[in-house]
């Protein structure tokens, strides 16, 4: 199989310029190589996606996929992994998305440790419903529905799924596809809940590549595995200031994962009728 | 008839709720048909709760108001349903609780008992079991093997208790309750009841995150989830539950989940898209006063034009209520296999009467569920998630497929399941839905979707839908009229309950709610509902209730 066996017929609307791009281009190889390699056999993996410009990257890989609602990428996905483990599951999700409607999903995938994998397409601006705010976007962001400028900070997506007991935090950037590449087979490969925060450039509402091409490196020579290391390399950017943007893993740990501790991953055969009738004698 | 009725009250902690069961357990092995309702406020410690066990020689689904044995642990128990008493009523009560002694009454040191017994304070209860046993002519034995099957700890102390309960009477009797040849039934809730049925309609999954009155179901699945084999989950929310019981439907697990009303606001967008993306699952509703927070402990029929018009667009509902503990069981394993036949949520809807109160269940009336299949894909040609058919169904297949994919969509889609925004393809995707609605509407005319109880030749009806069955059949049934009632409320199956009105020259519809929703359903479908009894309490009718306000309706 080769990535352009990935395509479908669907016609690519997303804008010239697009971050989005990036990611396609970057998954589209992964799944390729760890199909090839017999990782991961295409047929088992599922893409879910939310509502959004990144949502449509499920009309773009000709992968299995539930193409699903605004927020809920991690429940569905939640679902469809207890259901059948052995299938791996990718949430391509926004940031408007994952971080406004959909935050307490996020938390709780992280805190469950779900064996599934959580790329954010986080272009730090509603694109789709053309230009407002999203709770990454810097203050002072002068958008549609704040004209006058945003009053609130942003929040800090990788130190809040560290404090939820996230397993697995990165942050990619659509330009390096090398380097996102990397992260996104790591991310699928590990076993728990895989972060990986894309900063993904939304051409025509906010174009920040300018800004991210000065700021961002590479972490090198960092051990992720070292928490209090791994939280300082993250608060290094706050998604506000200005500063140099790492990129990379920050933090990597095996953990039991939700899911382990039911009786059997593979459901028993039972005869229905006696169970019934069993449960029925405790009534009497 | 010989019937009895037995209310036990106390503190929220005092055990009334096992009380109450433990009482249902032994008249129940004296062969008798059993119905338990059960009263409590919305709180863990304290205010005031009961039950009322009644036992009749025939099924029956209702309390009376009057009772044969008021069982009290405390004052206000006696205070409160002193009007319940009647020629011949028995009142036992804790003497070291009740400060103002009740003349005629039984009092006993139910608390120094416990306490000499060596046994927690809640043992009271057994106390006052082991009593009202002796009163009722019900023989020490059984009394032993229903406490030896019902009591987790301390058993030998508990004996202890009920013996001298027993021995306290002295030979003060009230209503005999003597042993009746008739087949011992399990007695069991409708909560359990639902949840036995969704596992004999093949039931892999279970989601929900606690609401009462649907809690019982989460509780008893999750307690049985290993010996049937299958995953309970409790997660952050109920737009969660939804989502997640759709990620396990799309893998081709059976999934169901359950809730009250407000968390079941929070699942329209989860019905709508299992309308939009053909996403087979069962969503239980039970229903408890409104709006908002309403009453949480207590009763109500006032949702449901909510549920059968819930979610943005337009897709098939199906709405199913069921009315006893039989049709609990058996309308929860169809409504699994109508639900993965129409690839539709579907709703079971109950209320806290049917889910919370304890019935004698006879699983021979039950056990018929029509064979419904879910169409699958054959393996023929490229799968195609949304291919079109004569009626609407497509077949259904789960990743992993060699060479195939499975794209499910919640936006209007091709075939492919790929987005669309084509006008045609726009149209022919709603069809799509438009057709299965038909298809589901012509099935649920060929099921047994209403029922006829009362004098099927009465010329005047009692229209009723969900836990009023057994209160208007009999009540109905008694004053010589006719008892309609739709199990299946949408799509409505019009044909069938024509046929059920045949002859009838009035109708009269019986609701736990206050504006009449079963009458606003029917005029909607061309009937007419000619005058309501409706009551909105929070209480569920009794008995008496009803009798006393048919006969002021039909004066």
């Amino acid at each position: 199989m080769r990535p352009k066996d990935l395509k479908t017929k669907a016609t690519n609307t997303w804008c010239i310029g697009c971050g989005n791009f990036a990611i396609l281009n970057a998954i589209k190889p992964v799944l390729t190589e760890l199909d090839e390699e017999g990782l991961v056999p295409i047929e088992k993996v599922v893409l879910v996606s939310g509502i959004g410009c990144h949502a449509k990257i499920a009309d773009y890989i000709n992968a299995n996929s539930f193409y699903t609602i605004h927020g809920r990428t991690i429940p569905v996905a939640t679902g469809i992994k207890l259901a059948n483990p052995d299938l791996t599951v990718i949430c391509f999700a926004g940031d408007g998305d994952i971080y406004a409607e959909g935050l307490d999903h996020l938390i709780f995938g992280a805190k469950r440790n779900v064996d599934i994998t959580a790329i954010i397409h986080d272009n730090r601006v509603y694109g789709l419903t053309t230009g407002q705010y999203t709770p990454t976007s810097p203050s002072g962001f002068k958008g549609r529905s704040t004209p006058g400028g945003l009053e609130v900070p942003p929040l800090n997506p990788l130190e809040l799924l560290s404090a939820s007991g996230g397993t697995f935090i990165a942050r990619g950037y659509s330009h390096g596809i090398d380097l996102l590449k990397e992260i996104f087979r790591s991310a699928i490969l590990h076993r728990g809940f895989s972060f990986v925060d894309v900063l993904q450039v939304c051409a025509t509402f906010f174009n920040l590549y300018d800004h991210y091409n000065q700021r961002v490196y590479p972490l090198e020579g960092h051990d992720p595995t070292d928490r209090v290391k791994a939280e300082e390399k993250m608060r290094e950017w706050d998604y506000d200031s200005d500063g140099p943007i790492p990129l990379g893993v920050f933090y990597k740990k095996e953990e039991p994962s939700f899911g382990d501790n039911f009786g059997e991953q593979n459901p028993r055969e039972i005869d229905i009728e006696d169970a019934i009738r069993k449960t029925l004698e405790r009534y009497i | 008839m010989m019937e009895c009725s037995v209310l036990v009250g106390g503190r929220a902690g005092d055990g009334i709720t096992e009380a109450g069961m433990i009482i249902a357990r032994l008249i129940n092995k004296l062969g008798y048909c059993l119905y338990q309702y059960l009263d409590y406020p919305s709180l863990i410690r304290g205010g005031h709760n009961f039950a009322i066990v009644r036992a009749a020689e025939t099924k029956i689904g209702a309390h009376r108001d009057g009772v044969d044995y008021l069982l009290a642990l405390n004052q206000e128990t006696i205070d409160l349903h002193r009007w319940r008493l009647r020629e011949g009523s028995v009142v036992i009560y804790d003497s070291d609780e009740v400060k103002s002694p009740f003349e005629g009454g039984v009092g006993l040191p139910f608390k120094t008992i416990a306490e000499e017994a060596k046994a927690p304070r809640i043992a009271r209860n057994v106390g006052i079991i082991g009593a009202f046993a002796g009163a009722a002519g019900i023989e020490e034995e059984i009394v032993e093997e229903v406490l030896r099957k019902e009591i987790p700890k301390s058993l030998e102390e508990n004996l202890v208790i009920a013996r001298r309960g027993r021995q306290g009477i002295e030979g003060r009797v009230g209503k005999q309750i003597e042993r009746r040849s008739y087949p011992c039934c399990p007695v069991i809730t409708g909560n359990e009841l639902i949840g036995l049925g969704l596992l004999r309609g093949g039931l892999d999954a279970y989601v929900s995150y606690p609401m009462t009155p649907s809690s019982g179901i989460l509780h008893f699945l999750a307690k049985v989830a290993d010996e049937f084999s299958i995953k309970v989950v409790h997660p952050e929310n109920e737009i969660a539950v939804i989502l997640m019981a759709e990620g396990f439907a799309y893998a081709g697990k059976k999934a169901a989940v359950g809730t009250s009303g407000g968390g079941f606001c929070l699942m329209n967008e989860g019905m709508s898209l299992a309308g939009m993306a053909e996403i087979p699952l069962v969503v239980v509703v039970s229903q408890r006063p409104g709006p908002s927070t309403g009453v949480p402990t207590y009763t109500a029929q006032s949702d449901l034009h909510f549920v059968m018009n819930a979610g943005q667009g337009e897709f098939p509902h199906l709405v199913i209520a069921p009315g006893d503990a039989e049709e609990s069981f058996r309308w929860s394993a169809t409504i699994m296999a109508l639900a993965w036949k129409y690839q539709i949520p579907a709703i079971l809807l109950s209320d806290k009467t049917l889910s919370e109160t304890a019935y004698s269940f006879d699983i021979e009336e039950a056990r018929e569920v029509p064979e419904i299949r879910p169409v699958l894909w054959d393996g023929g040609g490229d799968y195609m998630r949304y291919a079109p058919s004569e009626d609407g169904i497509s077949p259904l297949a789960f990743p992993p497929l060699t060479g195939q994919v499975v794209k499910a969509n919640s936006y209007a889609h091709l075939e492919s399941g790929i987005t669309t925004e084509d006008p045609g393809d726009i149209s022919s995707c709603q069809t799509k839905l438009l057709k299965k609605e038909e298809a589901l509407r012509r099935e649920v005319e060929e099921l047994p979707s209403v029922g006829v109880y009362g004098d099927g030749g009465s010329t005047t009806a009692l229209l009723c839908w969900g836990s009023n069955k057994g209160v208007c059949s009999e009540v109905g049934g008694g004053l010589g009229l006719r008892v309609v009632h739709p199990l299946i409320l949408n799509p409505f199956p019009i044909n069938r309950f024509r046929e059920a009105l045949q002859g009838v020259d009035e109708t009269i519809s019986v609701e736990t709610n206050s504006t009449g929703q079963l009458g606003r359903l029917i005029r909607y479908h061309g009937f007419e509902a000619d005058r309501s009894i409706l009551k909105y309490d929070g209480r569920p009718f009794s008995v008496d209730d009803l009798e006393k306000r048919l006969k002021e309706a039909l004066r």
